[in-house]
C-alpha cells in the first residue's frame, strides 16, 4: 500500500481498541521473569558454550603480539578467536570502527579476542591468561582542543550548513541579542540487558539469537562482515532489555559468538561484560554548541544561529545537535553549522533522540536566558516566535504544529503563573525552589513497513513482522491495530515479533517504530479484509469488520468462516509518496520542571515534573505515557548526572560501570505527569499517529537547568548541573 | 522485630564474609590482558567443584557447580530460572534481585556454594503468567516496566521492601532508627533506588507498590 496523499476515514477511527490504554499483552510474561532474552534461551539449541571478550587496554596503536598459550591450556578452553585467525573480516556499512579489532587498535576496549570454554568461569579465567603487547599510538581525546581542526560534516538527514537571510548583519543589528557557548558531555545508553548473542551455524548457515532494534539491518550487516550471503543469516530477537539506539547495528557480541561458534564448532552465547560496554559500544557524543539570538525589543527573534562541535572516529558522523534549530523558532535571518573533530575514542552514534537530544539542552536554555534579558515570561517568549511554516521554506507548512497549546496546557496544569521570575527567591525550608521549563520538539519520520496476518479457523489472527519491541509497546499497540482491523478482541490476536524471516519492518528507532510498523500491519489487514470479503461473497468496500463477524446490509457471517478450509493470510507493506516533503511533520511538547536546590550544599533535587506531548494520535494512551515518562527520566539524568568522564592522556571514558556512570535511581524521580494533547495527523499514515518515544527527551534537561536557574539564580551552561559548578555562586542566604 | 544493635551484629558478619571472600579470590595465581604475569603452573588445573544444596521456590535442589559460580549463574546456568537477570555482574543494577532467607540480595554478588541449606525465592517463585504476585499483577497494571529486563529484580525487591519495613528495619532516609519503619513515599523510594531502571518506570513502579502497600504513591 503506498501512502500517497491525507488519509480519510478508515476502520482504524473506529478506536474501539486503538487509543485505548490497554495493558501490555507481554506484561505477564515480563513480570514473571518467562519473557525470554538473548542470552537466556537454552531451549533455542543445544551444547551451548560459554564465551568471553577481552578488550583492548590501549584506545590507539597496534598490537605487538599475543601469547595465547596459558589461556589456551587453561581448564575448558575450546577455542581463542583473534582478528589473526578469525579469517577475512568486512566491516559493516553502519558501524564506524571494526567489531574485531587488532592488530589496529581503534579505541579502548575494541575487542580483541573472545575465549570459548565450556562454562563461564572457565572463559573469563582463561581471558585473564591473554597476554597481550601493544605499541601505543599518541591519539587525539579532548573535543575542545580540537575546535579549530573539526570539518564541515553533514548530519542525519539534512546538510551540516545552512543559510537563510543574512545571519550576520541581522545579528549584528539586532537591539537585543544572546551569544552564548554551551557543552553536553558523552553519554552512554546503559540499558539494562548487556548487548548478547547465542551464535549457532548449521553447515554455512548462521542463526543468532540476539538482541537488537533492527533485524533487516543486522542480518545484512552480519552477512557482509562474515562475507556470506544475506540468505544465510537468520537472526532473532524477540525480547530486547533496552537499545536507546545502543542495539541498532551489530555489536561484537553478535561477531563474536559466530567466530566463537565456527571455531568451537559448537553453539557460543556471548554478553559483553558490562564494564567493557561503555568504551566497547556507541555513546551519544560529547557536544560544543554556539547559540545566537537576535531579537527587536518586543521579543521578535530576527536572527538566530546554532552551531555544533563534536567529535568520532575517523569515517564517523556529526551529532545533529543544530537541527531542530532549523524548524523551532521563527526568524528570517538564520544559520545552522556542524563541525565534527577526528577523536580516537570509542565511536559516537545514535542515542534516543540523535541531535534534538544534545541540541534542545542549548537551545532551551538559550531561550530562556534570551526571554529574561527582554524581560519576557519564556512561555510567551516561544509563543511569540512560534511558526506554523517551515522557517527556511515558509510554502511548507507543518502538518500538525500544537506547540504553543503544549505550552499553554501545561503552564495551566503545572502553576505556572505562582513562578517568581525573580531567580533565587522562593524558599522551602532549606531548600531554594525554581520552576523551569521549555519547549519538547523532535521530527516524525516515515519509513517503510511490512506484517503479514493470518487467519486461522479457530478465529485468531496471528501477526508477523520482524518489527521490535524494546520496551516501547510494539507488541501491544500491533495486537490491537490487528484486532481493530480484523474485528476481532484483542484476546484473538497473537504478535510474533523480531525475527528476520518475518516481513521487513520498520524497526524500532528515531521514534518511527509505532507509527511505521502498526502502519504496515494496518496494510496487511487491508489485504487480508479484502481477501476475506471475497471468499465470504461481500462487496469488500461495504464489508464492516466487527465482533468477529463480516457484515455488510443485513447480512453477518462468522469471520471464521473464512478460515474453515485452513486459515488466510496476506502480506503488504505500507510505503511512502512525497507527502512528507509537501507537509513537515514534527511531534512538540513542553516540559516543566520543580526543583529544590539546598541553600547550603547545592544538592540539585527535582520535585514535580509535567511533560504536555502533541504527537498525532495516541495509539495506547498507557504504553505511550510509560515512553515519555521514561525519556523524561533520561532527561534528569543528562541534565544531572550523567557524563562519561575522558581520561584525557590514556584515552578512554573512566567511568565505565553503572556505579560509575551515574543514571537516575528511584530516589531521583517523583511522581511524574504527563498530558497528551488530542491529535491526529492524517498526514503521518493510515493510523494518523506520530513518534513519542523521544520527544519525551527533548528539551527536559534544559527545564531542569532553567528551573535551577530559578531557583538559585545561577546559570550553568556545562552539563551535568552538578552542585561543584553551583556552589561558588549560590546566593549568599543566612 | 530487629533493634539496632541487632543490625550492628549482621554488617559485623557481613565485614567477615566480604573479607573471606577477598582472600578466596586472591588465593590463586592471577594474571590479566594488562599485566603479564607467567602462570605459575603451565599444567592444566583441575576445576575446583563442589555440591550445593538449597531449596529454591519451595523445591529442593543439588548442583555440584565450579566453586566460582555464583548463586545468579547457578540459577540462569544450570537451573534454568532465567527469571532473575544479569544486568552488570557487579551488584550495581540489582536486576539479580532475589530473596534469600527472607531478605533480597543480589545473587551475582554471592557465590552459589555460600548457600548450603538456604531458602532462596526467584521471580519465579512468586507468581506464573496465568496466576501472577499481587506485586505483579500491580506491575502490569500500572506499567511499571518498558523493557522488562530489570522488572524480576523491581518486583522482587519490591516484595522484600514491604516485609523490611513491617520488619521495622530502617533506612537510610528514616528519621528515627528507633521509631517503627513507616511506609513512606521517600521509604519507598530510597529502598528501591538498588535496583535502576533505565527504561525509567519509577514513577510507576512506585505506584505499583504503593497500590500493594495500601497508600497513595
Amino acid at each position: 500500500m503506498k501512502f500517497e496523499s491525507p488519509a480519510t476515514t478508515n476502520p482504524i477511527d473506529q478506536l474501539r481498541i486503538v487509543g485505548k490504554p490497554v495493558s501490555r499483552i507481554d506484561g505477564p510474561l515480563k513480570a514473571t521473569g518467562t519473557a525470554p532474552y538473548a542470552y537466556e534461551r537454552h531451549d533455542v539449541v543445544a551444547n551451548q558454550a560459554y564465551g568471553y571478550v577481552v578488550g583492548s587496554a590501549i584506545a590507539k596503536g597496534r598490537i605487538a603480539g599475543m601469547d595465547l598459550s596459558h589461556a589456551k591450556a587453561a581448564p575448558g578452553v575450546l577455542a581463542i578467536v583473534t582478528a589473526d585467525n578469525a579469517g577475512k573480516l568486512d566491516k559493516g556499512r553502519l558501524n564506524t570502527a571494526k567489531l574485531l579489532g587488532g592488530p589496529e587498535i581503534q579505541h579502548y576496549h575494541q575487542a580483541i579476542a573472545v575465549v570459548v570454554a565450556e562454562t563461564f568461569e572457565q572463559a573469563r579465567a582463561a581471558a585473564q591468561l591473554i597476554r597481550v603487547d601493544y605499541v601505543r599510538e599518541q591519539g587525539a581525546f579532548d573535543l575542545a582542543s580540537l575546535l579549530d581542526k573539526a570539518k564541515p560534516n553533514p548530519i542525519t538527514g539534512g546538510p551540516g550548513d545552512t543559510a537563510v537571510g543574512d545571519f550576520a548583519a541581522a545579528f549584528a543589528a539586532a537591539p537585543v541579542r544572546l551569544d552564548a557557548r554551551y557543552s553536553t558531555p558523552d553519554e552512554a545508553h546503559a540499558m539494562m540487558e548487556p548487548h548478547a548473542t547465542i551464535a549457532a551455524w548449521e553447515g554455512d548457515k548462521l542463526t543468532l539469537w540476539t538482541s537488537n532494534q533492527m533485524i533487516a539491518w543486522n542480518k545484512a550487516e552480519m552477512a557482509t562482515t562474515l562475507g556470506i550471503p544475506k540468505e544465510n543469516v537468520r537472526l532473532d530477537s524477540p525480547f530486547i532489555g533496552g537499545g536507546f539506539g545502543g542495539k541498532l547495528f551489530p555489536r561484537a557480541d553478535a561477531l563474536l559468538a559466530a567466530l566463537g561458534a565456527r571455531a568451537a564448532k559448537r553453539p557460543v552465547k556471548v554478553a559483553l561484560q558490562r564494564p567493557l560496554m561503555f568504551n566497547n559500544t556507541t555513546h551519544r557524543p560529547a557536544t560544543i554548541q554556539r547559540i545566537r539570538i537576535g531579537a527587536t525589543r518586543d521579543g521578535k527573534i530576527t536572527a538566530i544561529g546554532h552551531e555544533s562541535w563534536s567529535g568520532d572516529l575517523p569515517g564517523g558522523k556529526a551529532d545533529g545537535a543544530v537541527s531542530q534549530t532549523r524548524l523551532l523558532y521563527a526568524g528570517t535571518h538564520r544559520m545552522t553549522a556542524t563541525r565534527l573533530a577526528t577523536l580516537d575514542l570509542a565511536e559516537g552514534n545514535a542515542m534516543r533522540a540523535p541531535g534534538e537530544a544534545t541540541g534542545m539542552m542549548a537551545l532551551e536554555i538559550a531561550v530562556d536566558e534570551m526571554a529574561e534579558k527582554l524581560g519576557i515570561d519564556p512561555i510567551e517568549f516561544r509563543i511569540l516566535n512560534d511558526t506554523q511554516v517551515d522557517p527556511e521554506k515558509p510554502e511548507r507548512p507543518f502538518s500538525q504544529r500544537q506547540l504553543v497549546e503544549c505550552l499553554r496546557t501545561g503552564a495551566e496544569r503545572f502553576g505556572w503563573n505562582k513562578r517568581n521570575p525573580q531567580p533565587g527567591r522562593v524558599r522551602d525550608g532549606r531548600w531554594l525552589v525554581g520552576i523551569g521549563a521549555a519547549a519538547a520538539f523532535r521530527n516524525n519520520l516515515l519509513t517503510k513497513s511490512a506484517a503479514r496476518v493470518r487467519l486461522d479457523k479457530s478465529g485468531v489472527v496471528t501477526v508477523e513482522t520482524d518489527m521490535t519491541d524494546i520496551g516501547t509497546g510494539s507488541y501491544t499497540i500491533i495486537a490491537q491495530t490487528a484486532a481493530e482491523m480484523m474485528g476481532v478482541p484483542l484476546e484473538n490476536v497473537k504478535v510474533r515479533l523480531g525475527d528476520s524471516a518475518f516481513p521487513v519492518s520498520a524497526g524500532s528507532g528515531g521514534q518511527w517504530g509505532g507509527n511505521n510498523s502498526t502502519a504496515g500491519v494496518y496494510a496487511a489487514c487491508v489485504k487480508l479484509r479484502e481477501m476475506i470479503a471475497q471468499k465470504l461473497g461481500f462487496n469488500s468496500a461495504e464489508a464492516e469488520f466487527v465482533d468477529g463477524a463480516v457484515r455488510a446490509g443485513n447480512r453477518s457471517v462468522p469471520l471464521m468462516q473464512a478460515a474453515a478450509d485452513g486459515g488466510i493470510s496476506a502480506e503488504d507493506e505500507i510505503e511512502y509518496g512525497d507527502i512528507a516533503k509537501k507537509y513537515q511533520q514534527s511531534t512538540f511538547g513542553a516540559h516543566f520542571v520543580e526543583v529544590g536546590v539546598d541553600a547550603a550544599t547545592a544538592e540539585i533535587r527535582v520535585r514535580r515534573m509535567l511533560a504536555v506531548c502533541a504527537a498525532g494520535r495516541i495509539l495506547n494512551p498507557k504504553t505511550a505515557r510509560s515512553q515519555v515518562i521514561g525519556a523524561m527520566t533520561m532527561g534528569v539524568g543528562a541534565a544531572l548526572m550523567e557524563e562519561l568522564v575522558v581520561d584525557k592522556r590514556a584515552g578512554f571514558f573512566v567511568n565505565h560501570d553503572l556505579a560509575g556512570y551515574e543514571v537516575p535511581v528511584h530516589a531521583d524521580i517523583p511522581h511524574q505527569e504527563m498530558f497528551f494533547l488530542d491529535e491526529t495527523d492524517p498526514m503521518s499514515s493510515p493510523m494518523k499517529a506520530k513518534g513519542v518515544a523521544e520527544l519525551g527527551i527533548c528539551g527536559v534537561a534544559a527545564a531542569v537547568a532553567n528551573a535551577v536557574y530559578n531557583a538559585t539564580g545561577v546559570r550553568v551552561r556545562d552539563y551535568p548541573i552538578t552542585l561543584d559548578k553551583l556552589l561558588e555562586q549560590m546566593p549568599d542566604v543566612g | 522485630m530487629q533493634g539496632p544493635s541487632d543490625f550492628d551484629l549482621s554488617r559485623r558478619k557481613l565485614l567477615l564474609g566480604t573479607a573471606a571472600s577477598v582472600a578466596f579470590g586472591a588465593a590463586p595465581p592471577v594474571a590479566n590482558a594488562q599485566t603479564p604475569v607467567a602462570p605459575a603452573q603451565a599444567a592444566p588445573q583441575a576445576v575446583p567443584m563442589s555440591k550445593v544444596s538449597f531449596n529454591v521456590n519451595g523445591r529442593p535442589r543439588e548442583v555440584t557447580l565450579d566453586t566460582r559460580t555464583t548463586l545468579l549463574d547457578a540459577l540462569r546456568e544450570h537451573l534454568h530460572l532465567t527469571g532473575s537477570k544479569k544486568g552488570c555482574d557487579h551488584g550495581q543494577c540489582g536486576a539479580c534481585t532475589v530473596i534469600s532467607g527472607g531478605r533480597r540480595i543480589n545473587s551475582c554478588l554471592t557465590l552459589a556454594v555460600m548457600h548450603e541449606g538456604d531458602e532462596i525465592r526467584t521471580i519465579e517463585g512468586l507468581g506464573t503468567p496465568e496466576n501472577l504476585h499481587p506485586m505483579q499483577a500491580a506491575f502490569v497494571k500500572h506499567d511499571g516496566y518498558q523493557c522488562g529486563y530489570c522488572t524480576p529484580g523491581q518486583i522482587c525487591s519490591a516484595v522484600a521492601v514491604l516485609d523490611e519495613i513491617k520488619a521495622g528495619i530502617p533506612s537510610h532516609v528514616s528519621a528515627d532508627l528507633n521509631a517503627p519503619a513507616q511506609l513512606t513515599n521517600a521509604e519507598l523510594r530510597e529502598r528501591m533506588s538498588g535496583n535502576i531502571c533505565r527504561c525509567g518506570a519509577y514513577s510507576n513502579i512506585a505506584e505499583a507498590i504503593s497500590e500493594v502497600a495500601g497508600r497513595p504513591a
